[in-house]
């Protein structure tokens, strides 16, 4: 796909990957410690390093970003003389993660070239393996807090376990911002500059005044309520579940008065995320006003590529919104049992903290990297624009959302939780039931999938 | 059929020898999860994240649990009644149309278009059946654009927010991959008689409706009791459409939650003790119902 | 079709009425059946961003890039129909083949555990696929079959419901007569099976090869917890993992090239297949 976010870095962004091209001249000490290891490893060192993911993103950054990895074919690669094994299961029907169950299971039987090396989750379900012993301290792998001293503190919160040691790590951040339609904004509330926009969206409150007005105007605050469910959930104080109990957060059940408000008076719908529905608003004709979303969802998802939507005419407009929440990622774990920890260790010092191999991700994928510096640079860079936000740098506003970002209260349970939340309370939204009658219909549905717990 | 039972007595041993591969791909591939469904339906037996629960031996709870509220009787309904509303237009039409098809004075031209054309929408995959139906029925779409141009609505209609289009669209789509499945049955069904009885019967004056009654029907028995008994089964296991369409979640308000979506719903945290429990509750229901369709159809005793 | 011969005169007032009522509902349901193929052929021939913008009647310019990108891109989408075509053809060939085996051990043998099996295999069918697929894949693994096709074809050799169809048909049409004649005759049973039974059957055998086929075809639930090499994998899979892939290569444009690229095949083999039911057999040889 095209580059055309950071085309603007493209000089800089040549001279450095030429340098990375050319092995690892870099010099800092990761790729060094890194080197060292690969050469002692010869003889310890298992000679098949199988990893587990759901899609290919990571088999990219590999591809392009690694230095030592040679492709021998879709799903193998070689680095040095280890053989790489992709292993992909899609994510439909929960097949990833009922494959990636059964093989970490029988872990401590298989032999040492079947065992899971290294893994992939998501956010919504990473407690579940972190929270485990099937993962590995990134500690016990030789990381110290100095190597990610640089990462988002999101980023690690996500993949902490619940005694508070850390066992995954990423290369992306993916914080959000609110993707205003320039257009609208000018139309309904007199002006699109970004910092005069947040004042009509700065807290819920505000956010729902905006919301009526806009209505007058014929248009949708947002193109439906699940848009803001991240925005809430992600600011929580307190899990899902306590205590084996399940247990709502004030702020949710805010989303949900809210967003009754909202629905009721016809400000927004209730489409699902990705329906043809919900992305209407792609386009002026959709009549919407906003998105949440981060850096990846404007740039790759709202059709800036095809003519006559918002993005192509370069018509959004990025403002920090009512919260600060993230969207997506993908986080690297360790798995425990592995014959490889000392290549496990190069991949992720490489891939998560280099300096060089994260502006050369930045640059080359338009990925938002969890590196404060790199992205800090960035945002600062009077050149750096995006002509999908109009001209706009977004870089400061995705900083400032992320750094006041707390998930200490993730629960293995989010996946679930979220996605019965969300489903259960469509109902009471388009008023198939009452409020609770909808809850009833939650409590039920997340036990059913987690028997273990009560309500 | 008593003479011709001692007669072949010798040869009974081919019999056995002919069962023997089906016998050992279903002993080893299907056996043993089979008994373990049942084995498990005892015990409390699944998974919390990757640590295992259980098994612990709870005799009944599962199926106890299983009742407790009712709502497994409300997914049976769901699932019977979108069953019928699938199942009674599409034997209607597959009837219809195999009788139009072998009616040799109704001479269709082109009826090999037509018998071709039936079965495709069983070609496509269900789960890409299931985005065009969303792209049809989306509030935005073309279905509800044109409603609202013909001014029979004022505001989109939401089909699948609603209990009786939700589970018509459920039905359509459902009859739309599967009636030309049936068709071919019965067609196919319809080529193994006898062509010299038709000719006999036309000789003799009789009209397409008296054959269709007395000679196609009568001897089509045997495949209309495999129709209704696979699709009865099919129907109780109704699945990926209802899951495909509502997400999973049977919207509204679990009303075209069918019971074995809500068997799926207990595999997510590998519930086999639950899973086994409801597994073994919905084998009896579909015991009794293909009884009582063998017992009404008469299919053992065959005419001469 | 059946009596082909021209009945000539003897048509009544109503033959015209009803023939005319039957051309209109067949032509209301053909459309029926055509139109998605029609929108998923157009929708194959769109890009990712048109195709958010929603529906349309008229094709699009993009056919040709989807195809493209499909094809160059990361998934082995050639391999991938390659591996349809072999587990969903052996399937289909070793499921007919047995299953009519065994339909006949029951319909033309009489043996002491006959009373029982019958209704057993009956059982089998009742018994809801989804739960034993999860007990199923712990016992591939454990057999050490995982990227292996072997689970995925040999399971359907014991196909009851293909079974069921069979032992069906052959009571409507196969009459225990011929299988003694063939005796007299000094057949062997396993001959008279394979050269005397088998092309009676030919068009339950197609019907039901082509269920198994389409079935197999289609079936994404258990391949995806068996097949884990790219190379390995069947197109149902290699789709499921195009839509599930990252934002960065999201396109919708190439899941809807890579369906309707897979629905070629089946086309075909259900177009030569369905021969056989259209033509039927020639029943005269078998008068009892």
């Amino acid at each position: 796909m095209k580059k055309k976010l950071v085309s603007a870095l493209l000089c800089t962004a040549m001279v450095t990957s030429m340098i990375a091209g050319c092995g690892s001249t870099g010099g800092n000490d990761s790729s060094g410690a890194g080197t060292n290891s690969k050469e002692a490893s010869a003889d310890e060192q298992g000679k098949v390093f199988n990893i587990y993911c759901w899609n290919e993103e990571f088999k990219t950054r590999i591809t392009d970003h690694y230095a030592d990895y040679e492709e021998v074919d879709a799903t193998t690669g070689k680095i040095g003389d280890i053989t790489v094994k992709w292993n992909i299961t899609p994510s439909d029907d929960n097949a990833y993660q009922n494959n990636l169950d059964a093989t970490l299971l029988k872990q401590a039987d298989a032999a040492a070239d079947d065992k899971i090396d290294m893994f992939l989750v998501e956010a919504d379900y990473a407690l579940k393996y972190v929270d485990s012993d099937y993962t590995m301290p990134i500690k016990d792998l030789g990381i110290t807090d100095d190597d990610l001293s640089k990462q988002y503190q999101y980023t690690k919160d996500v993949v902490t376990d619940s005694d508070g040691v850390l066992k995954g790590l990423s290369w992306q951040g993916c914080p959000g911002v609110l993707f205003y339609n320039r257009a609208a904004a000018k139309e309904v509330l007199g002006t699109d500059d970004p910092s005069e926009v947040q004042e009509y969206v700065k807290d819920w409150d505000t956010f729902k005044q905006t919301a009526a007005t806009l209505k007058d105007a014929g248009y949708h605050v947002m193109s439906t309520v699940n848009d803001s469910y991240r925005v809430y959930s992600n600011n929580v104080s307190s899990p899902w579940v306590v205590d084996g109990k399940i247990n709502i957060d004030d702020n949710i059940m805010k989303w949900v008065d809210d967003s009754k408000e909202l629905v009721d008076a016809g400000e927004t719908g209730t489409y699902e995320l990705w329906s043809d529905d919900w992305s209407k608003g792609f386009y002026p004709d959709g009549k919407v006003f906003c998105y949440f979303g981060p850096a990846w969802l404007v740039n790759f998802s709202m059709a800036a590529d095809t003519e006559g939507s918002i993005g192509y005419e370069g018509g959004w407009g990025a403002a920090e919104g009512p919260q600060g929440f993230f969207w997506g990622g993908t986080w690297i774990c360790a798995a425990e049992g592995t014959d490889n920890a000392d290549l496990i260790k190069d991949i992720m010092l490489t891939m998560t903290t280099d300096d060089t191999v994260m502006k050369e991700i930045v640059v080359d994928d338009d990925d938002f990297v969890n590196n404060q510096d790199v992205m800090n640079e960035m945002a600062e860079d009077p050149d750096y624009s995006s002509k999908i936000l109009g001209g706009q740098n977004p870089l400061p506003m995705y900083i400032a959302g992320v750094e006041n970002l707390d998930l200490s209260n993730l629960s293995a349970y989010d996946q679930g939780c979220n996605e019965e939340f969300q489903n259960a309370m469509k109902n009471y939204f388009e008023g198939s039931a009452t409020k609770d009658e909808a809850l009833d219909l939650f409590y039920k549905a997340v036990v059913e999938k987690y028997p273990e717990l009560t309500y | 059929m008593k003479k011709k039972r001692s007669r072949v007595s010798g040869y009974n041993k081919w019999g056995y020898i002919f069962l023997i591969p089906f016998t050992l791909a279903y002993v080893i591939f299907q056996l043993i999860p089979l008994v373990s469904t049942i084995y498990n339906s005892f015990f409390e037996n699944y998974m919390s994240g990757l640590t295992q629960i259980g098994p612990t031996f709870v005799g009944f709870d599962n199926y106890v649990q299983l009742f407790e509220g009712g709502d497994i009787w409300k997914y049976a309904k769901n699932t019977m009644v979108l069953w019928i509303m699938c199942f009674i237009p599409q034997i209607i039409l597959s009837l219809l149309l195999g009788a139009w098809f072998s009616d040799t004075r109704l001479k269709l031209r082109g009826s090999r278009f037509f018998k071709t054309v039936i079965y495709l929408p069983n070609l496509i995959m269900a789960s890409a059946f299931a985005m065009l139906f969303f792209t049809l029925f989306s509030d935005g779409g073309p279905i509800n654009s044109l409603l609202m141009q013909i001014g029979f609505i004022d505001t989109p209609y939401k089909f699948l927010s609603n209990t009786g289009s939700a589970r018509g669209l459920i039905a359509l789509m459902n009859c739309l991959m599967w009636f030309g499945n049936t068709t071919i049955l019965l067609m196919a069904g319809m080529m193994g008689i006898d062509t010299n009885l038709f000719e006999a019967a036309e000789v003799d004056g009789a009209t397409s409706t008296q054959v269709f009654y007395k000679i196609t029907l009568p001897l089509l028995r045997p495949i209309l009791v495999y129709v209704i008994i696979t699709s009865l089964i099919g129907g109780l296991q109704l699945f990926d459409v209802p899951q495909i369409l509502t997400n999973g979640t049977g919207d509204p308000m679990r009303s075209t939650m069918t019971l074995i979506m809500f068997l799926n719903k207990h595999l997510f945290s590998k519930n086999y003790g639950m899973a086994g429990a409801l597994s073994v509750v919905l084998f009896i229901m579909t015991g009794i119902l293909s009884l009582i369709v063998f017992k009404v159809t008469g299919n053992d005793k065959r005419k001469g | 079709m059946s009596g082909k011969n021209n009945d000539g005169l003897k048509k009544g007032l109503g033959i015209k009425a009803r023939r005319i009522l039957a051309y209109i509902i067949l032509i209301i349901i053909s459309f029926f059946c055509l139109f998605w193929f029609y929108i998923l052929f157009i929708n194959a021939t769109r890009s990712n961003g048109e195709l958010q913008a929603g529906f349309t009647l008229l094709p699009s310019t993009h056919a040709l890039d989807n195809w493209k990108n499909l094809l160059h891109g990361t998934l082995p989408i050639v391999r991938g129909m390659l591996n349809s075509l072999i587990i969903a053809g052996s399937s289909a060939v070793l499921s007919v083949y047995f299953s009519t085996m065994t339909a006949y051990a029951i319909h033309a043998y009489d043996f002491k555990l006959k009373k029982y099996i019958y209704p057993f295999i009956l059982m089998i069918m009742m018994i809801p696929t989804q739960v034993t697929a999860l007990g199923f894949v712990q016992l591939v693994s454990r057999m050490g079959l995982e990227d292996s096709f072997i689970p995925l074809i040999c399971t359907t050799i014991a196909a009851p419901v293909t079974f069921f169809y069979m032992k069906q048909y052959m009571e409507s049409t196969l009459p225990l007569a011929l299988i003694e004649a063939a005796r007299i005759d000094g057949s062997g049973e396993f001959r008279t099976f394979n050269h005397i039974v088998l092309p009676l059957m030919k068009p339950a055998i197609a019907v039901q090869a082509i269920f198994t086929f389409v079935s197999s075809w289609n079936n994404y639930f258990t391949p995806a917890l068996i097949l884990h090499d790219d190379n390995k994998k069947t197109l149902p899979i290699l789709i499921a993992q195009l839509r599930a892939a990252d934002w960065l290569k999201f396109d919708m444009g190439q899941v809807y090239m890579a369906i309707a690229f897979s629905i070629f095949p089946v086309i075909i083999v259900y177009l030569v297949l369905s021969r056989q039911i259209v033509q039927g057999v020639a029943v005269g040889s078998v008068k009892e």
